[in-house]
């Protein structure tokens, strides 16, 4: 490996201070970046190891009905925080359907918010790739892409974010507090992450130094948890990223859809909100026709980008699902097999 | 000797006080608290670690190296390359013997295949090799890369898998297809596929003078040996290697690979002791993988579903540079009674490692098409697939015409069928929904392995205090050889387990054959148990010659071996101890060897094949496409079972790989580059916990007197045939659609809604 050095700042400010110089990489549990390293992939100078600080482990409460999630909650205890499952469900579900339960125990929500993509080319540094290395060209664009993104995607990258957490997070309007060199700011979560346009060796809208200290889910997030639900299909049971995943959260109200929130994983290189779709839904009654209706609005500006024609018609019949299931109303306990379309299997004893 | 003859069951000896018996792994204890040794886990004084750098095209030339920024690299002591490395003492491209294969160390600039080893950096640290490995920052003079089955001009090869004709043929199979009330054509599609075995290859090679000690996880201990000793020109007795434990094999730590021939070179280059151990994408590439193959199906059926005509051709790959061919089209030499029958291969060159066995090598390929095209043929007949399997039941092997040794495969049909309920399945597929509303098929498959014997010897014997010593050089891939052999021993030498001390795995022991082939169990266990029959016949001598003995004159009568006494076998009542013996005869032990090897007579004979059925259910998301499997049955007959429980994990465990074969394992290729971009147990897909559904085995009995001494067929690889075409009938069951590309995609299921 590169050698690189290790430093623990004393506070954050310090760790802003040490992150901003060039060449530096904060590390959370390092479940994404040691491997990066080890692949050669990411070749920092120096790690930034933020770990220890203090107040950035805690789930909050707000008083305006908000909850503050630190940035270094991990995966796990978030998933399991009853309060917060409860609440959220959606998120807890697509948490636990992510990854393994040993790296769910230690991925902390900052890393899994910045992990960066699985496109195989970028991972396999004999390949060129524009988001590694920038002007390279792009080897996944006519290469085997059948994973690769239907929405948002450029010639310089079709490159997906993998994350499951982000997909509902975006779906209940999620805000991201970063401290940086100027200071406090905060902004939405569908904001953090970029489209490639020619610049696709920049995942995200932060600068040098910026430090995800928490994500915030507003007051209103909390009206869904009777009706959000996750789901995943993927190409085995357990541990693998979504094909395509969709995350659907329902207001209902005397029978009718008084607000919907619909956002998709697996298709672009950030979460992919639907606002289309939510808008058909809005005073609709949750019927077939009306979820139909909103899959082919989620769908309308997808776009092959390679051999993943069948994502789309796969989106599509994920929306439907992912919305009939959400209007059927949270399950009182998560499912065994979270997110998945075998979640309600009877004899399911394990993700 | 009087009245003993080693070959077949010794009179004296009676196995069953332990073989049979459901003994726990000997050696669970030391690998649940981390004691078991692997190669890996050695540090030998002064150790180095090595790291190869391999070659990021699949052809072409590296053109420079840059040593040294890879050598100012704090820590890095060595790089060895084509110009700096020590001379081997033949050429590693000639084939001394047909399970040589060629290997890359450093011979040439030349690349064949992405992966291949072309330098390897030697520093203090494992991370300073690393890093010194990028440093190299190798150029290349790139050719295009032959990818894919049909990246050029096919050809008929000489031989497939290991001698086998290429082409084989029984009946008229064009008369027999023109006869055919029912007809099927159909092209089936597998992957390339990696070993992958959880633990990686790894070497610690140290000269000590012109001694060489290595550790290294090998599946043939003494090939290995010979391989090292003729290509470092040094004599056999100076070689040692130890191989206690292997993290899994299954055939790619068969023979001598490049990665541990280049530790022993590094080791040889820098004077001191040096570990390498392979990176996980680094198996994809220098120790062999299994080829894809594309397989054309034809088959004629009867009026009344009697099949007659069964051809199969397969169209594989080989490396460009050695030849190794998946004989996938055998696997329909065995199993069903078509009165024509014509198997063929052909194949392309490509760019890659040479392919070689891999768990089931052929059968597992050929299964899941054949098994796939009869469950084709049976819905084309409007019959039950399993009574259309009844009415094509082989007699007599269909290509040869032999009698089987034995085969239980009807009460394997029978068993299996009984346990998943088969009667219950509807003709139709689409039929059945479970609960939750997801769709659910039913399939099955047949399977096969050839019961194999290779060569072994043992060496056993008698210490005076009466407890029992085996040795042979046998291996433990995590198979249970430990104690499935040390079982074989005891009742080999009468004595309980306990009072044996068994000795394997390394190379200084009598030569145990290889790991391979389902055959080790047999191969060893007949070498052990003649061993033990010889050691106890002189045993016996000693005791019946000597008037003071209790046993004196029971020469003709015969003598039995039981809890360390020897009995009078016409008056048990009178025997004494092997102590009490060897304590008379003023002998500090007796020793004897004895030896395992085919029986070519018994082999003209008998067609010899362990036989199972398989039963799958699946769940299958009708919207989204997903397979879950819900459930398998396996019924296998596989001769006598040493030790049920460890026979039971091995058919688990090929019944995982077969369901895996089915549904999840691939290796990506890029159709330019020639590279693979899932060299990863992350994106490599093979089954997790959450896929294995609960798995059933059942050991059908069966006692074959003509396989070996102890009518052992063997049952490493028979798990995944079968289970892989049970698993793709049951998709198409539950679907309806009829998925001929494996691993079977979510894609190919969105096609009805
Ligand atoms: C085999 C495997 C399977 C996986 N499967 C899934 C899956 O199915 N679904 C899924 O969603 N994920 C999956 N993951 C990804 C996993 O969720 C991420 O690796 C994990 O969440 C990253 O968290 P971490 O704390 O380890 O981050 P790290 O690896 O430490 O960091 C990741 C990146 O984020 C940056 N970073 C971390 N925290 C902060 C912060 N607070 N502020 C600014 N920058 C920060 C780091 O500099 C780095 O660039 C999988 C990972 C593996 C290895
Ligand atoms: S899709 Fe993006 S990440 Fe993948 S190779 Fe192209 S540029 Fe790189």
């Amino acid at each position: 490996m590169k050698r690189f050095d290790y430093v623990r700042p004393a506070n954050v400010t310090e760790a802003v201070a040490a992150a901003a110089r060039p060449g530096a990489v904060y590390l959370a549990a390092g479940t994404n970046l040691l491997d990066l390293m080890k692949g050669n992939i990411s070749r920092p100078d120096r790690l930034v190891d933020f770990t220890h600080l203090e107040g950035l482990d805690a789930i909050e409460r707000l008083a305006d009905g908000s909850v503050r999630i630190g940035a270094l909650v991990s995966n796990a205890d978030l998933a399991h925080d009853a309060d917060f499952a409860r609440s959220y469900p959606a998120v807890a579900e697509a948490l636990l359907s992510g990854a393994s339960a040993q790296l769910r125990n230690v991925a902390t929500v900052g890393g899994n918010l910045l992990q960066r993509t699985r496109c195989a080319y970028f991972y396999d540094t004999a390949s060129r790739c524009n988001k590694r290395e920038a002007g390279t060209g792009c080897d996944a664009r006519e290469g085997e892409n059948r994973t690769h993104a239907v929405f948002g995607w450029s010639e310089s990258c079709i490159a997906t974010n993998p994350s499951d957490f982000c997909v509902p997070l975006l779906a209940l309007d999620a805000i991201v507090e970063i401290e940086g060199r100027n200071g406090r700011r905060e902004i939405a979560l569908e904001a953090l992450h970029r489209l490639p346009g020619d610049t696709p060796e920049r995942d995200t809208a932060l600068e040098p130094g910026d430090l995800i200290v928490a994500v915030r889910l507003p007051p209103a997030a909390r009206g869904f948890a009777g009706h959000a639900r996750y789901l995943k299909v993927r190409e085995r049971t357990s541990y693998a990223f979504a094909v395509v995943s969709a995350a659907a959260a329902l207001r209902i109200d005397n029978g009718r859809i008084a607000e919907a929130r619909l956002a998709l994983g697996g298709v672009a290189a950030k979460p992919w909100r639907a606002r289309a779709a939510e808008d058909v839904l809005k005073g609709v009654a949750p019927t077939a026709d009306a979820f139909q209706e909103a899959a082919w609005r989620a769908l309308t500006d997808a776009k092959p980008s390679g051999d993943n024609a069948f994502k789309i018609e796969l989106a599509r019949r994920i929306v439907v699902r992912a919305l009939t299931l959400a209007a059927a109303g949270t399950p009182a306990r998560l499912p065994a097999l979270p997110a998945s379309p075998f979640a309600s299997t009877s004899g399911a004893i394990h993700a | 000797m009087p009245e003993l003859n080693l070959t077949s069951a010794p009179a004296h000896l009676r196995h069953g006080s332990n073989v049979g018996q459901p003994l726990t792994r000997r050696d669970g204890v030391l690998k649940v608290t981390g004691q078991a040794t692997y190669a890996a886990d050695n540090h030998p004084p002064g150790m180095l670690f090595a790291v190869i750098a391999v070659a990021g095209i699949a052809h072409g030339r590296v053109t420079s190296l840059d040593v040294a920024a890879a050598k100012r690299h704090p820590g890095v002591v060595d790089v060895m390359t084509p110009d700096h490395k020590p001379q081997l003492a033949i050429d590693p491209e000639i084939k001394t013997n047909p399970f040589v294969f060629r290997m890359e160390v450093l011979q040439s600039n030349e690349v064949r295949y992405a992966n291949q080893p072309i330098a390897v950096v030697i520093a203090d640290t494992l991370e300073a090799a690393t890093e010194g490995a990028v440093l190299l920052a190798p150029r290349y003079e790139t050719l295009p890369a032959l990818v894919g089955l049909d990246a050029g001009a096919s050809f008929v090869p000489p031989v497939v898998g290991v001698g086998n004709p290429t082409e084989n043929h029984r009946g008229d199979v064009e008369a027999g297809l023109a006869s055919a009330e029912k007809q099927i054509d159909a092209t089936y599609e597998t992957p390339p596929q990696y070993h992958n075995a959880m633990e990686p290859h790894a070497i610690v090679a140290h000269w000590d003078g012109d001694n060489l000690q290595i550790d290294m996880p090998t599946q043939g201990l003494m090939l290995s040996l010979a391989r090292v000793a003729e290509l470092f020109g040094i004599a056999h007795d100076k070689i040692h290697i130890r191989s206690p434990f292997l993290g899994g094999g299954f055939g790619s730590k068969g023979l001598m690979a490049g990665p541990p021939v280049l530790g022993v070179m590094a080791a040889k280059l820098v004077g001191k002791p040096v570990k390498l151990v392979l990176r996980r994408e680094q198996m994809y590439g220098p120790v062999g993988h299994r080829a894809p193959t594309r397989q054309r199906l034809r088959l004629g059926a009867d009026g009344e579903g009697r099949l007659t005509a069964l051809d199969h051709h397969a169209r594989t790959v080989s490396s460009t540079f050695d030849d190794f061919y998946e004989p996938a089209a055998d696997a329909s030499h065995t199993l069903y009674a078509a009165p024509a029958i014509r198997t063929s291969h052909d194949a392309v060159r490509v760019n890659t490692g040479t392919p070689l066995f891999m768990r089931a090598p052929g059968e597992a390929t050929g299964s899941i098409a054949l098994e796939s095209a009869i469950d084709e043929m049976a819905w084309a007949c409007g019959m039950d697939p399993l009574a259309f399997r009844l009415k094509n039941y082989a007699e007599v092997e269909p290509v040869s015409g032999k009698p089987f040794s034995s085969k239980a495969l009807r009460a394997c049909y029978d068993q299996g069928a009984a346990r998943i309920g088969w009667a219950k399945r509807p003709l139709q597929p689409r039929q059945m929904r479970d609960d939750a509303g997801l769709l659910v098929g039913w399939g099955m498959g047949t399977a096969t392995f050839p019961a194999l014997m290779f060569q072994a010897e043992a060496r056993a014997a008698i210490r005076r205090d009466g407890s029992g010593v085996m040795e042979i050089g046998a291996h433990d891939m995590g198979q249970g050889a430990w104690t499935a052999l040390a079982q074989i021993a005891a009742d080999a030498v009468g004595l309980d387990i306990d009072r044996v001390t068994f000795k394997a795995g390394t190379s200084d022991l009598p030569d145990a054959g290889i790991a391979g082939g389902s055959a080790h169990t047999a191969t060893a266990g007949a070498a052990i148990h003649s061993a033990g029959a010889a050691v106890i016949a002189k045993l016996a001598d000693l005791a019946t010659g000597d008037e003071r003995s209790p046993l004196f004159g029971a020469g003709n009568a015969g003598v039995i071996a039981r809890d360390g006494r020897l009995l009078r076998r016409d008056d048990e009542s009178r025997g004494e101890s092997y102590a009490e013996i060897l304590a008379r005869a003023g002998v500090a032990e007796v020793e004897a060897r004895g030896t395992g090897a085919p029986n070519p007579a018994a082999m003209e004979e008998y067609a010899m094949h362990a036989h199972g059925a398989v039963f799958a259910e699946v769940k299958v998301d009708p919207e989204l496409g997903q397979v879950r499997v819900s459930r398998m049955v396996g019924a296998f007959a596989a001769g006598r079972i040493v030790n049920p429980r460890m026979v039971q994990s091995q058919l688990f465990g090929g019944m995982i790989w077969g369901m895996s074969f089915a549904l999840h394992e691939e290796a990506i290729t890029d159709r330019r580059s020639g590279r693979i971009m899932n060299a990863n147990l992350g994106e490599y897909h093979i089954p997790v916990n959450a896929d294995v559904p609960p798995l059933d085995v059942i050991t059908v009995e069966e006692h074959d007197p003509h396989v070996n001494a102890l009518g052992i067929k063997g049952v490493g690889e028979i798990g995944i045939t079968g289970s892989a075409g049970a698993v793709a009938n049951a998709v198409w069951h539950a679907t309806g659609v009829r998925v001929r590309k494996f691993p079977i995609r979510i894609e190919e299921l969105l096609t009805q809604r």
